[in-house]
């Protein structure tokens, strides 16, 4: 077990940065996760902690020491990959016991390692089967046991689950979060689906273009988030962004969203946003949630307003809407009993007091 | 685990089949037209050679029909297998063959793995390089190679021509680049997380060529296996230049030059002994033929 520190770390092929500067700091025991899109660099992030691809800069430590020129089999590390990677010519048992086999253990504590895993990840009967005999779900268990019996430092997961259907991944998700609260050991989890992220991470490191949008744990960059990329990366259905600007009316301060519509701010936020220049153009960013029906007796910061739905999503518990306001589509979530219908109209209440404001030319969130 | 089941009772369509299996039987007539006619375009050379060998002299160069044997006699194979020459023809292939496969094999599984794997400067200008001896036939090197070896002959004094192991120093020169092709398309087609998963499990790369690469690519390896031995089996320039001596020659060689003496052919014994010639190959094919089969389809596609 060990902490893990990466300084101003950069890794460039020939020309392009596909890591532009990473600082991170990962305390022992931690479960982190490293999600983004596809080329955002946090699979080379983690393929440099495991030593597979040298750094062009910077440094990684592994439990305080400097290991940017330590081979990956001193690293005392274990990964698990996307496509499994199992010998193929091995039974499950041998496949677990290879690491320890090759650093020369004695049998009886092999096998006893091996028992273990096996028994923590369910796959005692399977132990002496080939893995072309085994199941995705099941060929990924090995991977871990492969790892979880090697005892290392730090576990390393690439992207485990893309391979597995919907339904198995949410399964091997628990199992996995399980896993560690056993186990304990410091773990770096690459993915680019965010709900892996949210419900995996101790926290979560949103990364984008080969750098760090924002670290936090999965509530903070669900209700903080630093930049519109975050906002809009965390959260399914993705939040809102709506164009507006700020305006003075009858001495509060107003967003306006349309020649019809402007709320007037809570005063909490209206403090906050005192100080933006009212020419600016901003968003106002919300999420699904924070839209809904209008209720007859609002909450102080819910605005209601009237609007025409495009489109209506029945989803069982609630209802997702689609309408357009000012060009940009927005998504909202009504219970399902509220009377959304395609094409018709629908009184709606915005709850302004979760409300983000966005520069729209930086993205910061202000 | 907990599985969903799918009611697949569901009402089908009835769908016609029809077309679809007279083009079939369309596409395996023609199949079974040409293939027939491929086997008795191959087969009638070796059928000739077993008919003559039964034959004796007298009835080879009588005029009947050379189809068909009037007086079976085995006196060219008692001839051949009691030859003391024709032995050591034998011994000699055996010996050269089996030399030359386990130097091929020990220098082109490493130096696959290391083209295919160990992305050095200049691997893939270089694995293309292999490959592009290969392109250059042994016709237009035996002149250039018999002046070479005589010349290291003049000046170390060490006689390799005439000797039966100068053919360990050339056939692998055949072998050595088809086989690393061959290699280094097997290794290709393994997946790099798994050099990596062994790399992480602290495998070293020797350790990961054995533990890993050889046995996941055992087919490739045996494919090579058969290659590399099914050429200097059959090789028949390289011998006939380089050596001469009646106990140095290998069979291809020495059955030509010790049964055809000046313009008279045995040709009962030339026939046995190409047919006796030919069956160490025909039995390892035959033994590993499935490995041989996968060895050449693997890779096709991925799974």
């Amino acid at each position: 077990m060990a902490d893990v520190t990466l300084r101003k770390v950069v890794k460039r092929y020939d020309e392009v940065e596909a890591v532009r500067g990473i600082d991170l700091d990962i305390a022992d025991h931690e479960f982190v996760v490293l999600v983004g899109p596809s080329g955002c660099g946090k699979s080379t992030t983690l393929r440099m902690i495991a030593g597979l691809e040298d750094i062009s800069d910077g440094d990684i430590m592994i439990g305080g020491d400097v290991v940017n020129d330590v081979p990956p089999k001193d690293r005392d590390i274990a990964m698990v990959f996307q496509n499994y990677a199992l010998y193929p010519h091995m039974t499950v048992a041998e496949n677990m016991s290879f690491g320890l086999r090759l650093k020369r253990y004695p049998k009886a504590e092999i096998k006893s390692r091996v028992d273990e895993a096996a028994r923590m990840l369910d796959i005692v009967e399977l132990v002496d089967r080939k893995p072309k005999q085994l199941s995705g779900g099941q060929r990924q268990r090995v991977a871990m046991g492969r790892a979880i019996v090697r005892n290392p430092k730090v576990f390393l997961f690439d992207e485990p689950l893309s391979n597995l259907d919907a339904k198995l991944r949410v399964q091997m998700r628990i199992e996995i979060k399980k896993v560690h609260q056993k186990v304990r050991t410091t773990t770096v989890y690459v993915t680019h689906d965010q709900v892996e992220a949210m419900t995996l991470a101790d926290r979560v490191v949103v990364m984008n273009h080969g750098r760090i949008e924002q670290i936090g744990t999965p509530n903070e960059l669900y209700h903080k988030p630093a930049t519109k990329f975050v906002a809009s990366f965390i959260g399914s259905p993705a939040m809102n962004f709506i164009p507006c600007r700020l305006e003075d009316l009858a001495g509060k301060l107003h967003v306006r969203l349309t020649d019809r519509i402007a709320f007037p701010l809570p005063p909490a936020r209206a403090a906050r946003y005192q100080g933006i220049p009212r020419a600016d153009k901003l968003l106002l960013g919300l999420r699904p949630e924070h839209i809904t029906e209008a209720k007859p007796h609002p909450e102080p910061g819910v605005e209601a307003f009237e609007t025409v739905l495009d489109v209506t999503e029945p989803m069982g518990m609630e209802t997702l809407i689609y309408f357009t306001l000012e060009g940009a589509q927005v998504c909202g979530r009504v219970n399902p009993n509220a009377g959304a219908q395609d094409g018709a109209p629908l009184r709606l209440a915005v709850d302004l007091n979760n409300m983000h404001l966005l520069n729209e030319v930086t993205g910061v969130v202000l | 685990m907990t599985t969903a089941t799918i009611d697949k009772a569901a009402p089908t369509r009835k769908v016609k089949y029809g077309s679809m299996s007279r083009d079939r039987a369309w596409a395996l007539r023609w199949s079974y037209f040409f293939l027939v006619i491929f086997a008795i375009f191959f087969l009638t050379p070796p059928i000739y050679m077993f008919i003559t060998s039964l034959k004796s002299s007298a009835e080879i160069s009588a005029a009947t029909n050379p189809w068909w044997v009037f007086h079976p006699t085995l006196e060219n194979y008692a001839g051949l297998l009691t030859s003391n020459q024709f032995l050591r023809f034998f011994w000699n292939s055996a010996i050269v063959s089996i030399f030359v496969v386990t130097i091929t094999m020990l220098i082109s599984v490493p130096a696959a793995f290391a083209l295919s794997r160990m992305r050095f400067w200049g691997s893939a200008t270089l694995a293309t390089g292999v490959f592009l001896t290969y392109l250059i036939p042994e016709t237009l090197l035996f002149i250039p190679l018999f002046k070479m070896f005589a010349v290291i002959g003049d000046w170390t004094g060490i006689q390799l021509i005439n000797k039966w192991y100068v053919l360990l120093i050339l056939y692998p020169t055949l072998t050595v680049p088809f086989c690393t092709w061959i290699m280094i398309g097997y290794f290709a087609s393994i997946p790099k997380e798994l050099d990596e998963a062994a790399v992480i499990d602290g495998a070293s790369w020797i350790q990961t060529l054995t533990r890993i690469f050889i046995p996941v690519a055992f087919p490739g390896i045996i494919a090579a296996t058969i290659f590399a031995f099914t050429v200097s089996w059959a090789q028949f320039l390289y011998p006939l230049v380089f050596t001469t001596s009646t106990d140095q020659l290998v069979m291809p060689v020495g059955i030509i030059t010790s049964l055809i003496k000046g313009d008279v052919f045995n040709w009962g014994q030339i026939m046995t002994g190409a047919l006796l010639g030919a069956a160490p190959p025909l039995i390892i094919y035959a033994f590993l033929m499935d490995y041989y089969i996968a060895g050449l389809t693997a890779g096709a596609t991925k799974g």
